[in-house]
């Protein structure tokens, strides 16, 4: 299964021909506690750095950026009943899953490894 | 704040100790969370015992002859306040916009002040320049303890706390130490804030954290808590462009200076209370969850129009779980009036109802 990591915090894990997207833990706790997720609606065309999330924490709110371009087929709609979910498992809260128009874009970014050298 | 080394209050490498995250504000270095986190630490507050660190606002003692000195510079009844009583006022300005505002006590021989850290420094050289006799405070630092269980666990280190009532003040002795207590604070909560000298501070800090329903809050608590009971920070909600009736403060003016005046800025507060103002601080409950920050522009309606005002706190509330906000809006609006916020380019709609969000749960 492979997962990579965005230098916006957010992780990527391929499922067949979509990619799932959430935040990391490291994330998570900078964010502190969530209190409010706007997500994309389905069926919407982003490209590679779009806006298509708000996370807004007791602290303030900050933006998801689409790491690929493509289409949102599915979001996670529990986040918008429950934003705590996003604190109690970073790594089970996904946001939206994402068909790409290239998996290839996904090489770019960086493995567990890599992440972890980069949040130090 | 580049190149400004910040203060430290006598608390803070008991802060550290404990795991704080701290943040420059009002030119300290003050914790703005504990690792509880935010939430946690604003729920714990009201439901046991949360321990602030407020040692960065300025504390100031007045001579008693300098009452009358004082009311010119504020719209509080100062002579009317009682023997060991405290009561909330405002500095004004000639516009009768607010300068900071601020606690007031009589300790009978003298007054005790408690202003904000942001403002501290004007606030004295402008009472220096009309009160002989000032001194400033510089060897003690401030406590806030707050919340159901406070009075509780206070009773056990200072006997006799319990007995005092809102706003009321009175001196305990712990360690050899005199401490000064006040049963007040800005959270809504049932609670105390307490005066403490540098020697001990740290010391009793330590013996409150021992008891079982004390937790350390941090700044970003202080801020959720306030706002849910509907208390204005200073430089946000209130500051020199807004006057104490459109603040909603016409409560802290109390009916002698009403009819007497001679305070900085009455002709045009008076006038504001004689024929009302025209705009107004209210509270504000978006639908949904997403919060309306400060700078939200407020309109009418879902589209089109100018704004008819703009929000100066609003955030999230943990005990309400609801987002909440404080906005400057025409003072004809009705309590339950529909309003839009502009949050990313999307009006939402939010209702216009009273304060506080959460109800207070003072001792009187």
């Amino acid at each position: 299964m492979t997962v990579k990591y965005t230098e916006e915090h957010e992780w990527l894990r391929v499922e067949g021909d979509l990619v799932v997207v959430g935040i990391t833990e490291h994330a998570s706790e900078q964010l502190g506690d969530v209190v409010f997720v706007e997500l994309p609606e389905i069926e919407t065309q982003v490209a590679k750095g779009d806006e298509i999330c708000v996370i807004e924490s007791v602290k303030a709110a900050s933006d998801i950026l689409s790491p690929l371009d493509g289409e949102i087929v599915e979001v996670n709609e529990s986040l918008a009943d429950n934003p705590a979910l996003v604190n109690e498992d970073a790594v089970g809260a996904w946001f939206f899953k994402i068909r790409p128009t290239e998996m290839s874009q996904i090489d770019d970014y960086m493995s567990e490894d890599e992440y972890k050298d980069f949040i130090g | 704040m580049a190149g400004e080394s910040l203060k430290r209050t006598g608390l803070y490498d008991l802060h550290i100790e404990l795991g704080a995250k701290m943040v420059p504000f009002a030119g300290w270095d003050m914790p703005v969370q504990y690792p509880m986190g935010v939430l946690k630490e604003h729920l714990h507050t009201r439901a046991a015992a949360g321990l602030f660190d407020v040692s960065h606002m300025g504390q100031v003692i007045l001579p008693m002859e300098a009452v009358a000195a004082l009311e010119t510079l504020v719209p509080v009844d100062v002579a009317g306040l009682g023997l060991n009583r405290q009561r909330y006022g405002m500095f004004t300005n000639a516009a009768g916009g607010i300068l900071d505002d601020l606690m007031i006590a009589n300790k009978g021989d003298h007054l005790f002040l408690v202003v904000n850290a942001a403002c501290a420094e004007a606030d004295i050289a402008h009472m220096s320049a009309h009160i002989p006799g000032l001194k400033v405070v510089t060897d003690r630092g401030l406590l806030a303890l707050q919340g159901p269980q406070a009075a509780a666990v206070l009773e056990r280190l200072l006997p006799g706390v319990a007995a005092m009532r809102f706003m009321d003040v009175a001196e305990f002795g712990w360690q050899g130490a005199t401490l000064w207590v006040s049963r007040s604070g800005y959270t809504g909560e049932d609670g105390y804030e307490i005066s403490v000298p540098e020697t001990v501070v740290t010391d009793f800090a330590r013996a409150l954290l021992a008891e079982p329903e004390v937790a350390p809050i941090g700044l970003g608590a202080r801020d959720s808590l306030r706002l849910e009971a509907g208390l204005c920070l200073y430089g946000h909600d209130i500051d020199i462009t807004t006057t104490p009736v459109e603040a909603d403060l016409l409560w802290a003016i109390q009916k002698r200076r009403r009819i007497e005046g001679g305070f900085a800025g009455a002709d045009v507060i008076l006038g504001q209370i004689e024929r009302g103002a025209d705009r107004k601080r209210m509270g504000l409950r978006p639908e949904g969850r997403a919060p309306m920050r400060e700078g939200v522009e407020i309109f009418a309606g879902p589209e089109g129009g100018a704004p008819i005002g703009r929000v100066t706190s609003g955030g999230f509330g943990p005990s309400i779980e609801a987002p909440m906000a404080m906005a400057y809006l025409p003072a004809d609006l009705p309590q339950g009036a529909t309003v839009y916020g502009e949050v990313r380019g999307k009006r939402l709609p939010a209702r216009i109802v009273p304060m506080p969000f959460h109800p207070h749960s003072y001792k009187r």
